[in-house]
């Protein structure tokens, strides 16, 4: 919602043979193997390690029993062996399925809005001279230093003389402004040469024709890219969704899952497979789109975060 | 000027006759409506979502409203002045600003130190890479839940594997001797992904040739880091510094989620007591005092940056 400067993203108009260096994947030249790479490479396995043990733990305790979860002392592999009973539980009891589907179709809708009215206002502010078109740029660059944490207090008060508290347009509609994607889109904007659009004007082609068929499809990198980092920004948001819904059927999966941090604090194995399911989904998009999600986060989140 | 700008603006000097000329006068014209009419969505909801609450929020500093609703009445300066009078304003800055300070360092050095891990280009870069950027993708209460589980005091991984060594762990996030760092530690592991891959790419444009010729006047690895590694990469690490004081400076989640602000308030950050104030409390005038105490914080750290950067780019 926030942040600093927005700076020049790496990514260029998808004009083929332009190719970014940045985030090429994997090594410069092929080396040796010597002792000093050796010695990296154990530094980096134990630093990689240490990362990815709270996950392993959790997982590995969503997979006990609720009686081997809470045994003393602790198992690493219980005696009993493994059990899906906590996902069971999770699925048919709690209200998992539902929150991942509001989260699902919550961050759907902010992410296409959001994509749809910045690219729209990106492109009027790069191509289109009007009139005020310098004090709306100066606008939204000076707007992007307002935390949006600091906003929940009237924010909320807005929201309850719309009436919009406890429903999901209120938990997506102040999601949907995001003065960094403008401008990261009109910069991108600027960037493609003016000359196709200038023959298709000559022809007589509308500016929204133009803007759909020459401008979007040239432009697809930069809306992925976007479109990927407010997709997470809103999938993981937590602040707004708890502040605007109190209805535990209208919560997100980050809020639900914060009821239930208070409500059954002990029932380990529950927790954990909770938590696992709620982080599965990104995780799973991630290993399928590394390289595309790394380059969109990299390329938007200097401005974004 | 950008080529577009150029392209859109008449030639100088041209005729009244000149049909080009007024196609593109009749099309400036339009241009006026359609520019607004194209950032209308965006400017509407950009107007209600953002600049009205910002401006609300500031008017509803100067009252007594009340999260019941009724009570607007305008009482000046007084939750101002309560503010500024109010220790645990001061102490919950103090302790956003020791957050930010404990948290902003690892999450500098060590994102840097991984990515020059990283960069060497070892096998298995599919693996470092996830390892390290994946928790950036979990939300908070994910993130909250497994670390809870790892700090639990009798049955969590970290004081298992220190009772191996007969050591007695503390209640991590209970004592107030170690919640804070507990927390900061949690906030390393979640965040660090996102700084890892800025250092990353800025890493992958340094040119190969410099540390080619390097190479070729005899310097060695660490000579090359210092040298060439170190210096190339200031403006990434000026930027990564900037946003992640923003970053902690407005941390919220995981300290609710993990401490609740305790043991006796000694992680609670400003945003949590504005929270508490305004929505535990129901002093919404009093809360908005606050939060505008905190933006001003925000505005001159930003405003610091930009400073700095203006003049770096002034020198070179």
């Amino acid at each position: 919602m926030s942040a600093a400067t927005p700076t020049a993203t790496t990514l260029s108009p998808a004009v083929p043979s332009v190719k970014s260096p940045a985030l090429s994947t994997a090594g410069r030249r092929r080396r040796k193997t010597t002792p000093a790479r050796i010695v990296a490479f154990v530094i980096l396995a134990v630093l990689a390690l240490a990362w990815l043990i709270p996950v392993l733990w959790a997982v590995l305790t969503s997979f006990k029993t609720e009686a081997e979860a809470a045994a003393m002392p602790v198992s690493i592999i219980p005696d009993s062996g493994f059990t899906l009973k906590a996902y069971l539980n999770v699925l048919t009891e709690g209200l998992v399925p539902r929150w991942a589907w509001n989260s699902l179709l919550t961050s759907t809708l902010v992410t296409v809005i959001t994509v749809a009215i910045s690219a729209l206002a990106g492109y009027a502010l790069s191509r289109l001279k009007f009139a005020g078109r310098q004090m709306i740029i100066t606008l939204i660059v000076a707007s992007i230093m307002i935390p949006g944490q600091i906003l929940i207090v009237p924010l909320f008060n807005l929201m309850l003389s719309l009436n919009l508290v406890d429903t999901y347009w209120g938990i997506i509609l102040p999601q949907v402004v995001a003065a960094p994607m403008v401008f990261i889109l009109k910069k991108f904007f600027d960037q493609i040469p003016f000359e196709l659009e200038e023959a298709a004007l000559m022809d007589g082609a509308s500016r929204l024709r133009i803007f759909w068929s020459i401008v979007l499809p040239l432009s697809r990198p930069i809306l992925g890219a976007v479109a990927i980092f407010v997709f997470i920004g809103a999938w993981n948001n937590f602040l707004w969704p708890f502040i605007v819904v109190n209805d535990a059927s209208l919560m997100t999966l980050p809020t639900g899952l914060q009821t239930v941090i208070s409500a059954y604090g002990i029932q380990y194995a529950q927790n954990m497979a909770q938590a696992v399911l709620a982080a599965l989904p990104l995780i799973v998009v991630f290993m399928f789109f590394q390289r595309q999600i790394i380059k969109g986060v990299a390329t938007t989140g200097i401005a974004g975060t | 000027m950008t080529t577009a700008d150029a392209l859109a603006a008449p030639p100088r000097g041209a005729q009244q006759g000149d049909s080009l000329a007024l196609g593109r006068a009749r099309r400036r014209r339009s241009d006026n409506l359609r520019g607004w009419l194209y950032c209308a969505p965006f400017l509407l909801a950009f107007g209600i979502f953002l600049i009205w609450p910002t401006i609300y929020g500031l008017w509803m500093s100067f009252t007594g409203t009340s999260l019941a609703g009724t009570n607007t009445e305008f009482v000046g300066l007084a939750n101002w002045r309560e503010a500024l009078g109010d220790p645990q304003v001061w102490t919950s800055l103090a302790n956003t600003a020791w957050f930010t300070v404990l948290s902003t360092i690892p999450l500098v050095v060590v994102a840097m130190v991984l990515a020059v891990l990283v960069n060497i280009g070892l096998p298995g870069q599919w693996f470092w890479r996830l390892s390290f950027f994946m928790p950036f993708l979990l939300a908070s209460t994910v993130v909250s839940q497994f670390w809870n589980w790892m700090y639990n005091p009798q049955l969590g991984l970290i004081n298992t594997f220190l009772g191996w060594f007969g050591i007695t762990g503390p209640a991590w996030l209970q004592d107030p001797s170690t919640a804070m760092i507990a927390v900061v530690v949690t906030t390393v592991w979640w965040t660090i992904g996102f700084n890892f891959l800025l250092y990353l790419a800025a890493l992958q444009n340094i040119p190969d040739q410099l540390y080619e010729a390097a190479s070729l006047d005899g310097a060695g690895s660490w000579r090359k880091f210092r040298a060439i590694t170190l210096p190339q990469l200031l403006p990434t690490t000026v930027l990564v510094l900037v946003l992640q004081m923003l970053a902690s400076l407005k941390v919220f989640d995981q300290i609710y989620q993990m401490t609740g602000g305790g043991p006796g308030g000694e992680t609670r950050p400003v945003l949590l007591y504005i929270y508490e104030v305004g929505f535990t409390g129901y002093r919404l005038g009093y809360a908005s005092a606050i939060s505008y105490i905190f933006f001003f914080l925000i505005i001159i750290v930003s405003i610091a940056y930009m400073v700095i950067s203006s003049r770096r780019s002034v020198k070179a």
